[in-house]
């Protein structure tokens, strides 16, 4: 039996106009958030979210289990805070290193982790992204405990200024919706059904002819890039790349991200960013530790919700309807 | 004075590799009776360490008991864990089982920062233990001479149980079909459960050994953990005493290499799996499942 994925989200039945109504709620969400929430948070929160809609992508639509994305995400961000702060790259260019950077990682990690499938497959990706931290600690211009600090966000196509928190959160959105449509276009392509057809028989996939691997692979790639993206972001936006962002920790708040809010689904990884970043603020507030808390809801989601939230949703929705 | 470091590092690397063994074959008898790879096998590792560090300061148990009792306290901690949350996914894809046992991990290794933060604490060296002997080429502290021959006998004497005693042959047999040797008049759900408690036991029992040498620390097992899951992808699952080899000899090489390239000896093991990865994608004692 393979892993449970919602293919239920209400954009996947054609039904355009709850797709629609949901789109516009969304947007008007994005764009009024910043006058109730403090903004550096929502900064926060739409990194996270568009890496876990990244990492969505590779396990939703390829059924690959990575449990060491950080390496692409905390790449990306170490590069774009080197190159905002030390090599003087404006914010745009300063994102498009760091990305680069990690579609590279996501080259070189794909070709040696797609050799395996399942359970070596997310063993493999652990050991390279622990890899990606001992470089991190040992090379120098990362700083290994300090980090790059106080990364300048600098100006957008040297016009907008982006010290102005505002400014920044609506680059930073207009950055999330941008990757988000390009996740849900993915998903909808030939390219989507293929990768899903992989995921449930790769074996009849590969005797009907597709280049298998090149497919795991390109999304793969596709998906490192993705996160290094939003690490890239995180890192200028909040002026800083630290070891936590390539540490196993982050790795695994992301898979807790994605199944929280629904493996498969194309809102789930949002909702599941927006709740573990809302609640790792709250508790790291007054004292809990955060790990027990995270590794409990984890261990629930995986014994008793294993559709995540969007997914429980979008099925119940669906055998109310089909009645 | 280079032999000195040269042999000082072999034994730091053999020291090393036999924990990676102690691990890694944990981690290949459970996988072999529950296709699971349990993720919780570095917090089974510290929780040793812990344990034995607990028993000391709070009930003035020593060393010589608590390496008995520390990796029995530990199994009976995984075997709690198995028959109540473990067991619920062994109908589902065993990727599930991967992400459960990751959570437990974290929930483990959460709960020790939170109580004992992540400064480590000492451990003494067992009395009768102490001091070390000269042997002409090398300086050897006697308690890293009783590891190697601690971790070596309990492996290959693991690899005998299951290979040897008819105990094992019911092992191997529940491995390759359950319902059959349950009709047998086996106790299979029993038999798992041991195997289980045993492989976790092996972790324990590392965790212990490793107290006095290293600091009892919550994060020790996490540093571990990648290590093994790379000496794993190297060896390959399917072969007890490939696990014990592949574990010693990435010891070895990774203490060799701090002789001789020190910044990368953290990256040896991980060099080496990608390169097994592009030439034997089964790993070196594996077969394709």
């Amino acid at each position: 039996m393979a892993i449970e994925i919602g293919t239920a989200a209400p954009a996947d039945t054609g039904d355009r106009a709850t797709a629609l109504i949901l789109g516009a709620i969304g947007l008007a969400i994005l764009i009024g958030a910043p006058f109730v929430v403090y903004p550096i948070f929502l900064i926060d929160l739409l990194c996270m979210a568009l890496f876990a809609c990244a990492y969505n992508l590779l396990i939703g639509g390829g059924g690959l289990l990575s449990i060491g994305h950080a390496a692409f995400w905390g790449g990306g961000a170490y590069i774009a805070a080197q190159s905002a702060k030390i090599w003087g790259f404006n914010f745009e260019f300063a994102i498009l290193a760091g990305t680069a950077t990690a579609a590279f990682l996501g080259l070189i990690a794909g070709i040696v982790a797609i050799r395996r499938n399942g359970l070596i497959f997310a063993m493999v990706t652990l050991a390279l992204s622990q890899a990606v931290f001992f470089l991190a600690l040992r090379l120098p211009f990362t700083h290994a405990e300090d980090g790059i600090q106080a990364v300048p966000r600098g100006w957008l196509f040297g016009v907008v200024d982006l010290r102005n928190n505002l400014a920044m959160y609506y680059v930073t959105a207009a950055i999330f919706l941008a990757g988000f449509l390009l996740v849900a276009r993915v998903w909808h392509s030939p390219f989507g059904q293929v990768l899903r057809a992989i995921k449930d028989n790769q074996p009849r996939m590969v005797s009907l002819g597709y280049p298998v691997d090149r497919y795991k692979l390109m999304n793969f790639v596709l998906s490192a890039t993705l996160a290094g993206l939003a690490g890239s972001l995180k890192a200028v936006a909040l002026s800083l790349a630290t070891l936590t962002d390539v540490d196993f920790t982050t790795s695994i708040a992301v898979v807790l991200m994605v199944l929280l809010g629904g493996l498969g689904t194309l809102m789930g990884p949002v909702v599941g960013a927006a709740l573990i970043v809302t609640m790792d603020t709250y508790l790291s507030g007054i004292g809990v530790p955060v790990p027990v808390v995270t590794g409990v809801i984890f261990v629930l989601i995986i014994l008793v919700f294993r559709r995540g939230i969007v997914g429980e949703f979008a099925y119940h929705w669906h055998r109310l309807r089909s009645r | 004075m280079s032999m000195m470091a040269l042999f000082a590092q072999l034994l730091v690397g053999l020291i090393n590799g036999s924990f990676y063994a102690m691990l890694s074959l944990g981690l290949a008898i459970i996988f072999g009776l529950l296709g699971i790879v349990n993720a919780a096998q570095g917090a089974f590792y510290m929780l040793g360490a812990f344990f034995s560090w607990m028993l000391l300061q709070y009930l003035g148990v020593g060393y010589w008991p608590s390496l008995i009792l520390s990796p029995i306290l530990v199994a009976i901690v995984g075997i709690a864990l198995e028959r109540t949350l473990i067991r619920q996914v062994y109908n589902l894809d065993h990727l599930y089982g991967l992400l459960l046992t990751l959570g437990l991990f974290q929930i483990i290794q959460g709960l020790f920062v939170y109580w004992y933060g992540t400064a480590g604490q000492p451990y003494p060296t067992p009395p009768g233990l102490t001091g070390g002997h000269n042997l002409g080429f090398m300086f050897l502290p006697t308690y890293r001479g009783w590891v190697v021959v601690a971790s070596l006998t309990v492996c290959f004497g693991t690899w005998w149980a299951i290979e040897k005693t008819s105990l094992g042959a019911y092992l191997r047999a529940a491995t390759e079909n359950p319902t059959l040797v349950r009709a047998f008049g086996v106790n299979v759900p029993m038999l798992v459960t041991l195997a289980f408690g045993g492989g976790i036991a092996l972790a324990g029992f590392a965790g212990v050994l490793a107290a006095p040498i290293y600091q009892v620390n919550p994060l020790m097992g996490a540093n571990i953990l990648t290590i093994v899951f790379a000496v794993v992808v190297i060896g390959g699952f399917g072969s007890i005493l490939g696990a014990i080899v592949t574990g010693l000899v990435l010891g070895v090489l990774e203490g060799l290499s701090k002789v001789f390239y020190p910044e990368a000896s953290n990256m040896v093991i991980f060099a080496i799996m990608i390169v097994v990865l592009m030439i034997k994608p089964a790993g070196l004692f594996g077969r394709e499942r």
